[in-house]
């Protein structure tokens, strides 16, 4: 490494000269920590890496140590880089889950200011200062510094950095899908699984997270199925599975989460392996799924062994070594220690054997024989029975080891040591499988005492288990519980599948898949002296610290998990668990399934956030409701207000105008002559039915039975608890027909409200509500030209008091459109609400403008329409209330029916609570220096001298300066308010001012309400 | 409630256990760590104690360790049918802060904030509280209107609260979009910088490790089948470990409470519904501060390790699973995405769900009951974690007393019969 220059290395030094499944015809170029390397199509980052003689890829989370390639899939630890630059940098990624393509480029983390010399790594020679949950038991003195230790805590942890430009430039999309069975993982047994249900015509997903199908078969080089190689068997199955319309083949893609009724969430990524990413793709794409049936085949993961110093660079899991051997065409070292407690790890001693490489293999076993064993010693590989690796030592990759005798069982070491030197340790601790998505699914562990694991057992959800993630290790058993799967799932999930099933005939090493229990090699000394031994490698756990914790009393498995952080890194304790839980039973003088599992989450592996929020973000993130008159209101330069997902005009300001000289203006025309607002946004529900006004008796707090056909009565609804919920306009259309308004920002609560009652409580009623919010635009005409107006834009009936009176409903043509006119005021003035069908919106808009044009009609928005209500002490549900206020709080007495039997928060009203003196209560306010107006929040005190906390007599609820009455007018809510009228109370603001104010009626204009006619 | 200190009692291990420090550490170092003590002792349950507290969960633990080191009490056990910190306490975002519209609510968790505030000290096990404020967002003219009103009501309750505007927010958090062309732009933000987070886990412990200090018994994987009462008081609890003898049970179990009130008949406004959270994987500090959204649903920290912790709102089915469905989380995450672009290339690490016990006012209930020596604690919904020393407090202080003091005294069970609800619906949102 040393003597490589920065020029492209191009000799791929540890490639081996043929094999393996890259295209050695394209070479690609990538960079690694600013050097330059070449790989093949088809590499991994980590493969490429290796063949480059790359070991070093990272630094631990808390000691800062040297670290490299431990396994070949998701399982990975340590070699955790940062792939990409600039905007599309992104930290953390596994190096062996990143397929290269040209131009790829990767950063090394956690290291200041490289990867050699890392300043961090002085907490390595501290380590005997850190142990497992030191932080709880320091840095507390002196107290104020803690916030100073944190910083510098912060700073040390954490992994790698984000990307330097923040707003990602991928896109990314969701699909939404059922099928009849998923397959999770298309390994040989998920492979036979979706060949099996997919011949019965059933609609197949099959999910693998790698590039490729086949599994953990794309590495068996000394296997044949049916004849042929296991490579060519598995092209096969794949050419047939894509042969089948109904089979979808998902490869690159995690089945991530397991959720209650079969739904599975999947991301898929769809150009992350490309080095041109055509701009139709997204980046991933996260697929919901709903499946009739489940077979989860998604393997198993190698445990590594815990041995001092087994952290360092070159010290690899067995499997994954054979993995890079025979799949990349990669042999990682020249000079290879093989240690084990089970047969497999054979099959890596051979294949580092025929790879070119020395290997002596220590297996923990002293009588441990079988064909693997014999194929071994025939080869001429020297085989260690009874012994471990005590010791792995080396300077940023491993370059010695010390193996030494042990007893039966491995516990303990009986002397002959010898010291060998190595570049390459392949250790296994046998295998667990991967049974995270079964227990995400609630389904239930146990272990299993021959095979040393947790297998799945009882489950919630159609699902079936299959292959090396059921136990089911051998090859002949997975290939045969694929396919039994396969057709059970595609039976259950109701079609006709084929029920002789045929195992095919194999060729492989004939094993034993019983390791022993032996994880944890003693090196001899006083426990927790010598080198580290690591447990969870990127958390840097170690055995001791298990143990510590043990000691301290964290002995169930959850108090472990959160004291040490064991389980809890990227890769969610995939290699560390069994380990873990088997030193912490050692501890306890238990056993592992005593001590018991952590429940397995949701992701499977980390899933892309924004994978996950795709394009539910921007504009679609909520949607935006516009009314049908909005193009005018942009065209004539309002301004607006977000009121729930609707924009709506808030006022209209002229060239130069200020807010408050726009809104005087807009309040003042609608008094003086006329006003006119978009009111289209408000809430309306169609209810019909022969029990439509009885419901309504029951929701609203007044009577109902007897409102006249035509007209309109203003109505309040509680909540159980007697507290104001929403109020508006009803009016009856027909004996069984009513429309309902609502306040804009109540309309889907109250229409949910309704259908709650209905559905669950009254289904004996014949009532059906329907959401007419936007079948309707509603322009508001206010003012004493109000009703000439109507005329000179051209309407076919009489407006009249008398013909056309308050609080009733007229069907007309206004300029030749339908209308429906209701006469109705939230102003106080002559008011008429002209609800067209909505496409007419703007067409009534533009009429009425251009026949007002006379009058001076002045259109307004919400602000003016606030002041306006507010000059008549009007309410508005969600300002004066705030889900604590009464009826009787508002002196509305009069709208809560003493007669009926029945309404929604009656039983709450008779609550004692509810009469106290002391209730906050609705009051008018002016303000002594009558042009400051108090801002709204703004909180009343009787003495604004007295200390912190202070008594509070209530809130500003709304506050404006009122054009009309020439002063700042505001309406609150005051404790013993109503009975309070006269009295001066006082307005601390936040800049330690002071607002005087009295308390008067909430009505600030036209007491006698004069001008409702016009 | 400024001038208002609570009684911390007797401080830092009077019992005599060895205490941590850095000193500690490196003396034990030298043994390779084989001394340690165990952090608690593993009780086993006595005949007899003066009071039982069932639940140890933060809250259950706080309430013993006061009844030890506030009111003198000694002959306490804590019984646990899991492991301590199981529940919600493990479970949550650990979001700290007193900064709430109504007095009751304010008094509450400020006296629980000063609690907070020292007791790292007091039980001189490092909670790691971390003072970095929390910043809830406004999105709306409306959410701008609401906040005023709390602002001026925290801050006449003596309690920090300061308004931001957008581009205040964004110098005090860096990476926050506020742009104004979102769909729910950053209009404007309070501010408690007395707020912020703490390790939740280690609340659990070190409440243990001081009470166990003071003699308090702690007994975990021990459940209790039925509470034995003559006529209508407390004379002990059948539990899986044998009966226990005792004339008062404080019931500290969340969700639960229904389950254990049964057992004595009474009946309470408690519903339980998923609550979810998840962290993203660790990377290098890109946020200091506590960052919450109503109006989204969405809020956000970074912890010391480097994780995103992030938080939705409640799933809207009742439920005792601890877990939710995806939708909710999927929302919140666009919704943080909106907020903070970075984290779409991010990836969510681990999710998983709490049960919160909610009464129909969103408040919770400290309360005496009909049945003598029978006393609860729960109702806590989203905002259990930041109350656990002030409730610990105020429920030793009614247990200790059989009376509640004047903070306890609004969370009375009889105020579903008054109708005196402390409505914090409206006023907290979604989230705490």
């Amino acid at each position: 490494m040393g003597l490589m220059k920065a020029k492209p290395a191009a000799q791929q030094m540890r490639r081996r000269s043929s094999g393996g499944r890259i295209d050695r015809t394209k070479p690609v170029t990538f960079t690694f920590d600013g050097r330059s390397y070449q790989g093949y199509e088809g590499d991994t980052l980590a493969s490429a890496l290796l063949a480059n003689n790359v070991h070093l890829l990272g630094r631990s989370f808390k000691y800062h140590r040297p670290r490299g390639i431990v396994g070949s899939g998701s399982e990975e630890p340590n070699a955790l880089i940062r792939l990409g630059r600039g905007a599309y940098a992104e930290p953390n990624l596994r190096a062996t889950q990143i397929e290269l393509y040209e131009g790829l480029y990767a950063e090394s983390q956690n290291r200041t200011p490289s990867l050699k010399f890392d300043i961090g790594a002085v907490n390595s020679l501290l380590e005997r200062f850190f142990p497992a949950g030191f932080y709880y038991k320091t840095f507390m003195w002196p107290a104020s510094m803690w916030m100073t230790y944190e910083h510098v805590i912060r700073r040390a942890a954490g992994l790698g950095r984000v990307a330097d430009d923040h707003n990602d430039p991928d896109r990314y999309e969701k699909a939404h899908v059922h099928c009849d069975v998923l397959v999770a993982g298309g390994g040989a047994a998920g492979l036979m699984a979706a060949l099996h249900a997919g011949r019965s015509g059933a609609r197949v997903i099959l999910a693998d997270e790698q590039n490729e199908f086949g599994g953990w078969l794309l590495a068996e080089n000394d296997t044949r199925i049916e004849g042929v190689d296991a490579n060519s068997w598995i092209a096969g199955m794949v050419a047939d599975l894509a042969a089948m319309p109904e089979v979808t083949l998902l490869p690159r893609t995690t089945v991530f989460g397991y959720m209650d009724h079969n739904y599975l969430t999947l991301v898929e990524r769809v150009t992350d392996h490309l080095a041109e990413r055509p701009a139709h793709l997204p980046r991933q794409r996260l697929w919901k799924v709903r499946a009739g049936q489940t077979v989860l085949a998604q393997g198993a993961h190698e445990r590594p062994l815990v041995f001092s110093g087994n952290d360092l660079p070159g010290v690899m899991l067995a499997g994954a070594v054979r993995h890079f051997i025979n799949r990349f065409g990669v042999l990682p070292g020249n000079r290879a220690i093989v240690v084990t407690n089970n047969d497999d790890a054979y099959r890596t001693a051979i294949s580092l054997n025929e790879a070119g490489a020395n290997v002596v293999v220590a297996d923990l076993r002293i009588g441990a024989s079988g064909p693997l064993i014999t194929a071994a010693k025939d080869a001429g590989i020297a085989v260690m029975a009874g012994h471990a690796v005590t010791l792995a030592d080396g300077n940023h990759r491993v370059a010695r080891v010390e193996i030494s005798a042990v007893n039966e069982g491995a516990t303990q070491i009986t002397g002959d040591t010898v010291h060998m030197d190595c570049d390459l340790i392949a250790m296994s601790g046998g295998l667990s499988p991967a049974v995270h998505l079964h227990s995400q699914a609630r389904g239930k562990l146990a272990w299993d005492d021959r095979t040393l694991c947790f297998k799945p057992s009882a489950t919630h959800e159609a699902s079936f288990n299959a292959g090396a993630c059921n136990g089911s290790f051998d090859l002949g058993a997975a290939l045969r519980e694929g396919a039994r799967a396969g057709v059970k799932a595609a039976t259950a999930a109701g079609f006709k599948a084929f029920t002789s099933i045929e195992t095919p005939a194999l060729d492989t090493p004939k094993q034993s898949w019983r390791p022993l229990a032996a994880w944890k090699i003693t090196n001899g000394e006083e426990p927790g002296r010598g080198p580290k031994a690591f447990v969870d490698f990127q958390n840097d756990v170690t055995a001791s610290d298990v143990a510590l914790a043990a000691r301290e009393g964290f002995q169930s498995v959850e108090h472990l998990k959160r004291y040490t952080t064991m389980g809890m890194a990227t890769d969610q304790g995939k290699t560390s668990n069994i380990n873990a839980l088997a030193i912490l039973a050692d501890a306890l003088g238990s056993e592992i399934p005593e001590v018991g599992t952590t429940t397995f989450r949701m992701p499977y592996t980390p899933a892309n956030i924004g994978a996950i929020a795709a394009r539910d973000i921007g504009h679609l993130f909520d949607p935006t409701r516009l009314t049908r008159m909005d193009e005018w209101h942009r065209a004539n330069g309002a301004t607006f207000e977000h009121v729930g997902q609707w924009m709506r005009a808030w006022y209209y300001p002229q060239e130069g105008e200020t807010m408050a000289e726009a809104v005087n203006r807009e309040v003042l025309a609608a008094r003086t002559t006329a006003g006119l607002l978009d009111a289209s946004t408000l809430g309306k529900i169609d209810i019909r039915g022969p029990d439509a006004a009885e419901f309504l008796n029951r929701i609203y707090t007044n009577s109902w039975l007897r409102l006249g056909i035509g007209k309109c009565r203003y109505g309040l609804m509680l909540k159980d608890d007697g507290m104001i919920m929403d109020d508006g306009v009803t009016t009856r259309l027909a004996e069984d027909h009513f429309h309902m308004t609502t306040t804009t920002g109540g309309a889907a609560g109250v229409l949910d409200w309704m259908e709650e009652w209905l559905q669950t409580e009254w289904p004996d009623l014949k009532v059906y509500l329907t959401s007419v919010t936007e079948e309707w635009s509603v322009a508001t005409l206010s003012g004493p030209n109000a009703a000439k107006i109507l005329e000179a834009a051209g309407i076919d009936i009489d407006l009249g008091a008398s013909s056309f009176p308050f609080m009733s409903m007229q069907e007309a043509h206004l300029g030749g459109l339908p209308v429906r006119i209701f006469r109705i005021s939230f102003t106080g003035e002559l008011s008429y609400e002209i609800n067209v069908k909505a496409r007419h919106g703007l067409a009534l808009w533009t009429l009425l403008m251009k026949a007002g044009t006379d009058f001076g009609i002045t259109p307004y928005g919400t602000e003016a329409m606030h002041v306006l209500r507010a000059e008549k002490g009007f309410i508005i549900v969600g300002q004066e209330t705030d889900g604590s206020v009464t009826p009787p709080d508002l002196n509305m007495n009069w709208i809560v029916s003493d007669v009926k039997a029945d309404f929604i928060g009656k039983r709450a009203l008779a609550r004692a609570s509810m009469s106290y003196d002391d209730r906050k209560q609705l009051v008018g306010l002016m303000t002594t220096d009558s042009q400051r107006v108090i801002p709204e929040g703004a909180h009343a005190v009787i003495d604004p001298d007295q200390p912190m906390p202070m008594e509070m007599l209530g809130q500003v609820t709304s506050s404006y300066y009122s054009p009309n009455v020439g002063a700042s007018i505001a309406m609150a809510m005051l404790k013993g308010g109503h009975s309070m009228l006269g009295s001066k109370v006082y307005f601390p603001m936040l800049d330690g001012d002071v607002i005087e104010a009295e308390i008067v009626e909430p009505m600030f204009f036209d007491a006698k309400g004069e001008r409702i006619n016009g | 409630m400024a001038s208002h200190q609570p009684d911390r009692g007797q401080r830092g291990l009077p019992g005599g256990k060895p205490k941590y420090s850095a000193f500690a550490i490196a003396k034990k170092a030298m043994n390779y760590h084989q001394d340690w003590q165990r952090a608690w002792r593993d009780a086993a349950p006595k005949d007899e104690y003066d009071v039982v507290i069932i639940g140890g969960g933060g809250h259950g633990l706080a309430t013993a360790y006061y009844l030890a080191a506030v009111h003198g009490m000694a002959n306490i056990a804590v019984i646990e049918k899991g492991w301590l910190g199981g529940g919600n306490t493990g479970r949550n975002t650990t979001i700290i802060r007193s900064n709430y519209l109504w007095d009751e609510s304010a008094a509450i968790y400020e006296h629980a904030l000063k609690l907070w505030e020292g007791m790292t000290q007091d039980l001189n096990y490092n909670v790691m509280f971390s003072q970095r404020g929390v910043l809830t967002i406004a999105h709306s003219e409306h959410e701008l209107r609401e906040m005023s009103r709390r602002v001026h009501a925290i801050r006449l309750n003596g309690i920090d609260s300061e308004i931001l505007g957008p581009a205040e927010i964004k110098k005090f958090v860096p990476t926050i979009n506020i742009d104004q062309s979102i769909r729910y732009p950053v209009m404007g933000g309070f501010l408690q910088k007395r707020g912020g987070t703490a390790r939740h886990d280690a609340v659990a412990w070190g409440y243990a490790r001081a009470a166990d200090d003071l003699g308090v018994d702690i007994i975990q994987n021990c459940e209790v089948t039925a509470l034995r009462r003559e006529r209508s008081k407390i004379t002990g609890i059948e539990t899986t470990r044998g009966f226990i003898k005792t004339p008062r049970v404080g019931c500290v179990v969340a969700g639960h409470s229904s389950v254990i009130a049964a057992m004595a008949d009474i009946r309470l406004p408690l519903a339980s519904r998923p609550l979810q959270a998840l962290v993203s994987e660790p990377i290098k500090p890109i946020l200091d501060t506590v960052i919450m959204s109503n109006a989204v649903h969405m809020y956000i920290s970074q912890s010391d390790k480097g994780e995103m912790v992030l938080g939705a709102g409640v799933d809207k089915y009742n439920s005792y699973a601890q877990r939710g469905s995806f939708p909710v989380p999927e929302h919140m995450l666009a919704a943080a995405v909106e907020l903070f672009p970075v984290l779409s290339r991010l990836r969510m690490l681990r999710h998983w769900g709490g049960i919160v016990d909610t009464c129909p006012d969103a408040s919770p209930i400290i309360s005496k009951t009909d049945v003598e020596g029978l006393y609860f604690n729960c109702g806590w919904g989203t905002g259990g974690f930041k109350a656990t020393p002030g409730s610990g407090h105020v429920f030793a202080d009614l247990i200790a007393n059989d009376r509640p003091n004047k903070i306890a005294a609004p969370y009375d069970l009889n105020r579903f019969r008054t109708g005196l609800l402390i409505d914090e619906h409206g006023a907290a949102g979604v989230a705490h």
